[in-house]
């Protein structure tokens, strides 16, 4: 009993309890993540704007304004408009055959046969195994004298050597190997918001749509694929956002070329900005990514809140 | 003719039988209950029916036609889920619709059954919603209505109340029972509960361990258990079920009266020791142990708390109990009913 009124009687610190209040420990908590953007994603933003304003280069560090000069200058440019071009081809080509191949992948991986388990945890490798490694590999499938893609097609008779494609010698065939490639890296990304979309369908639908008469193809496309759409799209948005910034397969597989058939936003801002040391335009091109990304964003957005179900 | 009928159904998962051979013959605008405990099969039953499942063996004929290898959307039933399985991206109307669409049914004609089943049921003024707008009765009405729109020759529901509140079950159970003798549909019904059972079935089937137990009218399966699972599922408090003379010896709760309360016809009589009673307004629930028979058994009482005097019920003390004769039960040892004494 004295204990207790002892304790009781002591006059409280004003603090003794400021952890116990939400606001203040919360606050706690979520700073080192609000510095770390702010920081990191924050400050170098703010920064990449005012260089795409100035006419700051490796050569003549000068912060010297000069207003939207540097977007005139690369948007009458036309690499610059090719690259735009190329970049929304990439994206959007890597994107839809990703999710084509994602969505078969998942109905795949959703029956069972045997060894499923394995298939399951090896079709994740494509996203886990680094990108440069896996480019490298399929830099070497592409290769122009040791490709395997062209010995398979000779071998099997489609074509004869002379034939044989020169993959990422050929504008056409370029872009198509890096879609091929950022697809392949994509893919079981898309397979894994698929199967979770999909498992998520309760079976009574599914059962009751059976009944009611539809067959394959209409239970998939009336019934479970306007279902998952809104996680479909919350993936289709990180996808875009991912590929629309990406340099890396550009970079390791083709160094834009041939003549800037592969260039895109991310490689041509690095290029510019890092290796030409042209900084100011460089940040400008790559703040096109801004305005493009937004738009997509809130258009996705939007049309996941309307088909909210 | 029956509508559906089973012969001898029988369904493995796996060498593990969850229907274990069904014989179930539902004749034409009969509601048929399946009751059962979870996992008896009755589900299980009623997906092979609507051909969900396909049987390890055994035929199902629907209409008087064999359907074994015949696809669900072909066979001419309808089933409702447990969670009804509305299509939650189209409206009501839309929803109804589907299993027209799917036949390739002329857009006016969808639209005049649409109209047709929305009437039936009430819910013409949902039509242009989504179903999370709305409540669990209306929703079960929509799955209802797209249910009947293609005019099944047998409407099968799968525990379609056990979404609902205690409330809203009951009026729904009269609901759905109204409106089964209104249109005449041949239905069969699952559930595990039996007030749903006794309340709506022309008949019940008693399912366990994936065997009909009993098929019989709800009078039939409360008066007549077959076996003593049926006794003892049937009925709260359930029947008291007591060894004698090496087979069982059956009575309803509501039969077992104190020696007073009888009236004159020939009873059996039992020394009972009441342990607990509970007041429950409109019954009075007593608990206790009968002489002769083994100490540690509960024996049940339902007594009309009106016309029970206090001490003839008085906790911890011994006696006169009795039960008419004609509401004793006979079963052999392996439980099964055997005839009147």
């Amino acid at each position: 009993m004295a204990a207790i009124a002892e304790t009781a009687s002591k006059p409280a610190s004003r603090f003794q309890f400021i952890l116990d209040r939400r606001d203040v420990l919360g606050a706690i908590f979520v700073s080192p993540a609000i510095l770390y953007v702010l920081l990191l994603v924050g400050v170098p933003f703010l920064m990449a704007v005012y260089y795409s304003l100035s006419a700051y280069t490796i050569y003549d560090p000068s912060w010297d304004f000069v207003g939207l000069d540097n977007f005139a200058d690369i948007l009458q440019d036309p690499t610059f408009q090719q690259t735009l071009y190329n970049t929304f081809i990439f994206t959007f080509g890597s994107q839809i055959l990703g999710l084509i191949l994602g969505k078969f992948g998942a109905l795949v991986l959703l029956r069972p046969f045997p060894g499923r388990k394995l298939v399951r945890a090896l079709v994740i490798l494509p996203w886990a195994v680094p990108v440069a490694l896996a480019t490298v590999a399929w830099q070497w499938m592409f290769d122009s004298l040791y490709s395997v893609i062209n010995w398979t097609l000779i071998a099997l008779g489609f074509i004869t050597r002379e034939q044989a494609p020169n993959w990422l010698g050929t504008e056409h065939l370029a872009m198509l190997s890096v879609i091929i490639v950022n697809a392949w890296r994509f893919f079981p990304f898309a397979i894994v918001i698929f199967l979770a979309g999909i498992t998520a369908v309760p079976q009574d639908v599914l059962d009751a749509a059976t009944v009611d008469g539809a067959g394959f193809w209409r239970r998939n496309y009336q019934i479970i694929v306007p279902m998952i759409l809104p996680i479909v799209a919350i993936g289709l948005i990180f996808g875009i956002v991912f590929t629309f910034t990406d340099l890396s397969v550009v970079f390791l597989m083709t160094m834009g070329g041939p003549v800037g058939a592969t260039s895109v936003l991310g490689f041509a801002g690095f290029q510019t900005g890092i290796t030409s040391g042209d900084v100011s335009h460089g940040a400008a091109i790559s703040l096109f990514m801004l305005p493009v990304l937004l738009v997509v964003v809130v258009f996705m957005l939007r049309f996941i809140r309307r088909r909210e179900i | 003719m029956s509508a559906v009928l089973t012969r001898d159904v029988v369904k493995k998962f796996d060498d593990v039988p969850a229907v274990n051979g069904i014989s179930l013959a539902v004749p034409d605008g009969e509601f048929m209950v399946l009751l059962g405990p979870s996992g008896c099969g009755k589900t299980t039953f009623l997906r092979i029916i609507c051909g969900l499942e396909k049987q390890t063996s055994g035929d199902i004929l629907i209409g008087g036609a064999v359907v074994n290898d015949i696809p669900p959307r072909a066979r001419g039933v309808a089933m409702m889920f447990q969670s009804y399985g509305l299509y939650p991206h189209f409206t009501v109307r839309n929803n109804i619709a589907f299993p027209l669409k799917t036949q390739n049914v002329p857009r006016a004609e969808i639209e005049k059954k649409v109209e047709w089943a929305s009437q039936l049921l009430g819910i013409g003024r949902l039509l242009e919603r989504r179903p999370r707008q709305l409540s669990g009765g209306e929703r079960q009405r929509v799955a209802l209505a797209r249910a009947l729109v293609r005019e099944p020759t047998a409407l099968l529901l799968d525990e379609p109340l056990s979404n609902l509140d205690a409330k809203l079950r009951a009026s729904a159970r009269l609901e759905i029972k109204q409106f089964q003798q209104r249109v005449g549909i041949t239905t069969i019904y699952v559930t595990h509960d039996q007030v749903e059972a006794m309340g709506m079935g022309d008949r019940i089937a008693v399912i366990d361990q994936g065997q009909v137990r009993q098929v019989g009218t709800p009078t039939e399966i409360y008066d007549d258990p077959a076996d003593r699972f049926v006794a003892t599922f049937v009925g709260t408090p359930p029947m008291n079920i007591v060894a004698r003379n090496g087979g069982y010896l059956g009575f309803r709760p509501e039969n077992f009266l104190p020696k007073d309360m009888m009236d004159d016809g020939a009873h059996t009589e039992f020394r009972f020791r009441v342990d607990r009673s509970e007041y429950l307004g409109s019954e009075r629930i007593v608990y206790g142990a009968m002489e002769g028979f083994d100490p540690n058994q509960v024996i049940t009482a339902k007594l009309p708390p009106a016309h029970v005097a206090e001490e003839s019920i008085r906790p911890g003390e011994w006696h006169p109990f009795a039960v008419r004769n004609s509401a004793l039960r006979h079963f052999d040892k392996d439980g099964k009913r055997t005839g009147r004494q």
